[in-house]
């Protein structure tokens, strides 16, 4: 479904991304890890659209489409979702007013009709429930006086309320107790069908306990180095980084 | 002189029309306002208090003044519709400067008794030794040429009188209209006074009907009673070709209670001048403000609360949202006065600008005479932010629909304050449509046809 062929992408002029070529079918779940600065908030960022980058070269293609070609929020139409490492907060827009705007927005993509007050509200009732959202919450602005691990929880819902065909999942693990890790993976996982594709970018082996990866790559400097099964994740869990660096002769 | 000479020379010309047709109280101050008129002149922008709005120029074109009282072909009850859902008002209506009693279509409103809501120029002949207790005692001419140039032309206006331990449960919405085939200045005047422990909830709004250049200006002065309780809101809907110069002066006595509200919707350009007096103890202010303004439209607010008395709390917010060419402007001053101790003031001034041309001058000014009070005073100018746009957008809601969630929401704070609910819903829908240019005319009325 996706297909990224030697993107190279810049921040204020500065080559951040140097040549990623990654290609994930649908139904797999991906493990991106890597060194701080290497690289794997960027591609996030790239893949949503953040116009604070600019792609230099290369291509992505998702479904078949020209992914560059499109802006953040057709993006977010055509099913890719980004649960953000630091979700912003939105002062006065409340979670409600959010979400139908949202929903209804991906709704008029696919020419369907908005959904009435009632459906709507049946509707966060029924997916807040996936990761254990409290009712106060939706009442309240987006993310705004939330704690960490409710702001991945919110994620997590708001995910579930646009079922996204390839979801990002930026460190969603980091700032998160035992019990939140919890409830936002099962959360993943019971939004997870053969149908969609899962990327996790993440520096512990912890979330992968919960979210198992079918392939594990390294991204460093820009590039992804190495590309195997589950187990890389527990090796680079024990080992560290340096091995990989030594490696590549560094 | 320029600008002046015409008004001079009307005067001088018309006085005697002008007195015919009004009342011995309203008459007995022309002279003074005339002569304070010729000494000060209009301020220019050099004057500290009027920098940002040039005065002078908004007076300078010849505008048709009806001083012989001309009947208006216009039947409010007719015209304007109030659909305000869920809200019941006794309505009634000020065309161009004058109260409109031909009212067999008006609604009998079952007052409570001694309470007077009608035209001031017949109140002030039925009852000259009330009004004259209170007509322009609070509204100074000696500084402010405005006030000066409302009184030494108001023929009329708006009366209202609650007498003490009365309590008008039905708010009173008050529809000023401009209309007229030519283009015209309307100098309207108000007075309210609110005996010891009254209550009452007042709406006022303000309209432009015809697509000629309006200049209205407006002097309120207000007496709020010990132990009373006034809510005014005033909104404004108006066109690009008018001005608006209103002047409000407010007195409050001890534990009085009042929520003064200014809604600047849609307009030309408008300069709002309001003076709160805090005079006795424990009286509080609630003052919330907002202007949606692009084209190149013009809002200019200026805002002094004086706290005289000690234990007063004055809540002061006032936000702006500025698009286009639009230009906005707010000084805010807080005066706590020696002796007013345990005074408790905040004031909030917060303004959006969408486009680099829009500008917002904002001047928040506190001085304090007295040594145990908690005051506070803040103010921001910023844009939209784009961390939070860009989040909403990886959402799929487009940039156009994030920035409007986002202005909404900017400006709901001051919404929120309004303790009219049905007005509150009201105006949650005008400023939608506000904000997608589907309100981009005084459409008659909108919130009342």
């Amino acid at each position: 479904m996706l297909e990224i062929k030697d993107l190279h992408a810049n921040i204020n002029g500065k080559e951040i991304l140097k040549g990623i070529n990654l290609t994930i079918h649908p139904g797999e779940v991906h493990a991106i890890m890597g060194p701080n600065g290497s690289g794997k908030s960027t591609l996030s960022a790239v893949l949503v659209g953040n116009p604070a980058y600019e792609v230099t070269h290369g291509s992505i293609t998702f479904f078949g489409k020209d992914l560059l070609q499109l802006s953040p929020e057709d993006r977010s139409h055509e099913g890719i979702f980004l649960s953000f490492q630091y979700p912003v907060e939105i002062p006065g827009v409340s979670m409600v007013n959010f979400m139908r705007a949202a929903v209804n927005e991906h709704r008029k993509y696919k020419g369907q009709q908005p959904l009435s007050a009632s459906e709507f509200l049946k509707l966060m009732r029924e997916k807040r429930t996936i990761v254990e959202l409290d009712n106060k919450l939706a009442n309240r602005s987006v993310n705004e006086g939330f704690s960490g691990g409710e702001k991945k929880r919110n994620e997590i819902f708001q995910m579930a309320m646009l079922e996204p065909r390839l979801s990002i999942l930026d460190e969603t693990d980091s700032g998160l107790d035992i019990d939140a890790l919890r409830i936002v993976a099962e959360g993943v996982n019971k939004l997870k069908t053969p149908e969609t594709s899962t990327i996790v970018i993440t520096h512990y082996q912890r979330l992968l306990d919960y979210i198992k990866p079918d392939i594990v790559h390294v991204l460093y400097k820009g590039r992804i180095v190495k590309t195997a099964g589950p187990e890389l994740a527990l090796e680079l869990e024990r080992k560290g980084y340096d091995w990989i660096k030594e490696e590549l002769g560094e | 002189m320029k600008a002046e000479k015409q008004y001079i020379d009307i005067f001088t010309l018309y006085e005697e029309t002008i007195c015919r047709h009004s009342a011995e109280v309203l008459n007995t101050p022309r002279a003074k306002a005339f002569a304070d008129f010729e000494r000060i002149g209009f301020p220019t922008r050099k004057d500290e208090k009027f920098k940002y709005t040039d005065i002078a120029r908004l007076f300078e074109p010849n505008y048709g003044l009806n001083l012989n009282r001309l009947d208006i072909p216009v039947n409010p009850y007719e015209v304007f519709k109030c659909d305000v859902p869920n809200m019941s008002t006794a309505q009634h209506f000020i065309v161009n400067d004058a109260f409109y009693n031909k009212a067999s279509s008006a609604p009998s409103n079952n007052l409570p008794e001694g309470v007077i809501v009608g035209s001031l120029k017949e109140s002030a002949k039925e009852k000259p030794q009330l009004i004259k207790q209170f007509y322009s005692q609070l509204a100074s001419t000696a500084d402010n040429a405005i006030t000066a140039i409302n009184t030494m032309f108001a023929q009329d206006g708006l009366f209202i009188y609650v007498p003490d331990n009365t309590f008008i449960e039905k708010p009173i919405q008050i529809i000023n209209i401009l209309r007229s085939d030519v283009d015209l200045m309307a100098n309207r005047r108000i007075l309210i006074v609110m005996g010891e422990n009254a209550k009452a909830q007042l709406l006022l709004c303000d309209h432009a009907m015809d697509n000629v250049n309006f200049l209205a200006t407006q002097v309120s002065e207000i007496y709020v009673g010990r132990g009373a309780t006034l809510h005014l809101y005033e909104l404004e809907e108006t066109h690009t070709s008018s001005v608006r110069l209103a002047n409000c002066y407010v007195r409050q006595e001890e534990n009085s209670h009042v929520l003064l509200n200014g809604i600047t919707l849609h307009n030309g350009t408008t300069r709002n001048t309001t003076q709160v007096t805090l005079g006795g103890a424990h009286a509080e202010l609630g003052f919330y403000g907002m202007a949606i303004a692009d084209k190149n439209q013009h809002v200019d607010n200026n805002t002094f609360i004086d706290h005289a008395a000690p234990e007063c709390t004055s809540n002061e917010l006032f936000k702006y949202v500025l698009d286009e060419h639009a230009t906005g402007a707010f000084a805010g001053l807080v005066l706590v006065r020696p002796g007013a101790q345990h005074t408790n003031s905040q004031q909030t001034n917060r303004n959006l600008c969408a486009t680099r041309e829009a500008h917002m001058y904002t001047q928040p000014q506190l001085e304090i005479y007295a040594d145990d009070v908690k005051c506070s005073h803040g103010a921001t100018v910023g844009q939209l932010d784009e961390n939070a746009l860009f989040y909403m957008r990886t959402r799929g809601i487009s940039k156009k629909e994030a920035r409007l969630l986002m202005m909404f929401a900017f400006v709901n704070e001051v919404i929120d304050h309004i303790r009219m609910d049905a007005l509150k819903d009201r105006l949650h829908l005008l400023v939608e449509k506000r904000f997608r240019g589907e309100l981009n005319k005084c459409q008659g009325c909108a919130i009342c046809k």
